[in-house]
């Protein structure tokens, strides 16, 4: 049987019916399993647009500095993307997108630990004691890290045999990535210059949106 | 089908408008309406037309530029610290449209024998331009090597007769959110101001500029007029400059007012003071030597005291801690 405090969207996951809607409608079959496919590569594409950008157009001046911050923005955006799989599922009754949602977070994780490794190798150039002073100098850079690693069990976790092996945790443990996601916007926030809040801003007011959409359904459930 | 360009080869060399006179176009125009409001009103304009950003003219080379790589021209008028004209790095170029710089006056104020409102005309007027090849040093971190075109600071201040009270020289950037769009926003407190001492604004390093590349200033880089101080960081070198006072008291400065535990007044390039955001004892050179996914892996250099102008300018400072004085 299914855990009972595991999200009806986890559950449709651990479900028999999950991945086995091929079998019984073979039209179905040639959508469905696309979705998976195309969004994983579109997922890739900013990545991909960023590297190819370096890669020929000489109008870039400082190219690690496009990486990190491309790489940064997308973990955030990433990180909210997958925070809305749940509500648009309970909204527009989208059963299917649930099954995107590990794939989403984990993409948040892998662009947040590219901005690590991009940092430490190019930016920091690998001079690791140099990295170790800056991280605790730098107070939003020691954010960042704080919510890097503790994306870390979230990302180990959000395999199958996890979310059945922790059961009841599992749940609490992932709603970790409100409070991380609150860190990410305030290391973004903290190294605007002057008052150019704009783009971290908006993040944040998504995000707000999100927390108090999920809010209610703790109040209501 | 091929479509033919026939049309392509035919547009003679001697059709093309030359370089320096395209940069006119605006004394034409400028011309033109004048003439036709003349015409028009059936009077005569109280002022004589002119061109509000006078042409370069002879440039002389000065001996002592660094023999450094230059940083190519298209990344240096590209990527731009110029928030009246937006905070992305390419902004400043997308919107460089937008500040027009005919007619532009600059006004002399405060301690000095010569105050009033001057065109740029008269202002540059009794000057003239010599290319300097300086390191330019932003506080994010990151550098260049350019090629101005300006004439030594203390050249022009000393034409207005400064008093002995004159301790401080203020300048002030165009307040107009029309032609600086970013000033629509309150990203920073406008109009932009920063300052220099005295001794530092009469130094032989300091220039007012005029031009970059050979060329006149683009918009994007502080046309018609701005600062450099290659010693100190990136934003002390004002850009489009309207207002030159000479002051008593230390004046304010943007980035100062901004963030004050973070930008001093002084703000001299110094590996030794650690900014909280940008440890500046590296810097990365931004100019062309790698290029396209091999610039990922260019090594950063080592940041110099002073930007390594130290022999000309460390004497200014004998006596100061700059550490407490950052």
């Amino acid at each position: 049987m299914y855990q009972p405090c595991v999200p009806a969207s986890v559950q449709y996951c651990l479900s028999a019916s999950y991945g086995n809607e091929e079998l019984q409608n073979p039209r179905m079959f040639s959508i469905k399993s696309l979705t998976k496919p195309v969004v994983f590569i579109l997922c890739l594409l900013p990545l991909i647009a960023g590297i190819y950008s370096i890669a020929t157009n000489s109008l870039v001046a400082n190219p690690v500095e496009d990486l990190l911050h491309l790489t940064g923005e997308w973990g955030l955006k990433f990180l909210l993307i997958t925070l809305c799989v749940t509500p648009l599922q309970l909204t527009f009754k989208w059963l299917w997108i649930a099954k995107l949602r590990r794939m989403l977070g984990l993409y948040a994780f892998f662009y947040a630990l590219l901005h690590l490794i991009i940092w430490v190798v190019l930016e920091q150039e690998l001079d690791l004691s140099a990295a170790i002073n800056e991280i605790i100098e730098k107070k939003y850079i020691t954010i960042g890290i704080i919510a890097l690693l503790a994306m870390l069990p979230l990302a180990v976790t959000s395999n199958r045999w996890a979310i059945r092996k922790l059961g009841k945790k599992w749940k609490p443990l992932h709603r970790m990535i409100y409070p991380i996601a609150v860190l990410v916007i305030v290391h973004f926030l903290w190294q605007v210059r002057a008052k150019d809040i704009l783009e971290p801003a908006m993040h944040l007011g998504f995000l707000l949106v999100l927390l108090i959409w999920r809010f209610k359904k703790i109040v209501a459930g | 089908m091929p479509i033919l360009l026939k049309n392509v080869q035919t547009i003679r060399s001697s059709e093309i408008t030359p370089e320096d006179v395209f940069l006119r176009r605006r004394e034409f125009l400028a011309a033109a309406g004048l003439a036709l409001g003349a015409t028009t009103a059936g009077m005569l304009p109280g002022s004589p037309a002119r061109a509000a950003v006078p042409p370069l003219g002879a440039v002389s080379k000065w001996p002592e530029s660094t023999i450094e790589t230059q940083t190519p021209e298209e990344q240096a008028t590209s990527y731009n610290n110029f928030y009246e004209l937006g905070t992305d790095k390419g902004d400043p170029k997308k919107n460089a449209a937008r500040l027009i710089t005919d007619p532009w006056s600059v006004e002399i104020a405060g301690e000095c024998g010569k105050p009033g409102k001057y065109t740029l005309e008269d202002i540059l007027k009794p000057h003239s331009n010599e290319e300097r090849v300086y390191r330019l040093r932003c506080v994010e971190a990151w550098s260049m090597v350019i090629p101005w075109a300006g004439f030594p600071l203390g050249d022009l201040l000393k034409r207005f007769e400064p008093t002995g009270n004159a301790k401080y020289v203020q300048f002030e950037t165009l307040l107009d959110p029309e032609r600086l769009p970013g000033q629509q926003y309150p990203v920073l407190q406008w109009p932009y101001v920063e300052g220099l001492r005295m001794d530092e604004a009469m130094h032989p390093l300091t220039m007012m500029v005029v031009g970059m590349y050979g060329k006149l200033l683009p918009n994007q880089s502080g046309a018609p007029l701005r600062l450099v101080v290659p010693w100190k960081y990136g934003f002390k070198s004002i850009k489009s400059i309207v207002k030159i006072s000479f002051v008593e008291k230390q004046p304010d400065t943007s980035w100062n007012l901004s963030a004050p535990r973070e930008y001093g007044f002084y703000s001299n390039v110094n590996p030794n003071v650690s900014h909280p955001r940008w440890s500046q004892a590296k810097e990365r050179r931004l100019d062309g030597e790698s290029k396209g996914l091999s610039a990922l892996f260019a090594e950063k250099r080592d940041t110099l005291m002073f930007n390594g102008y130290a022999d000309e300018v460390a004497g200014l400072y004998s006596d100061l801690d700059l550490k407490a004085n950052f």
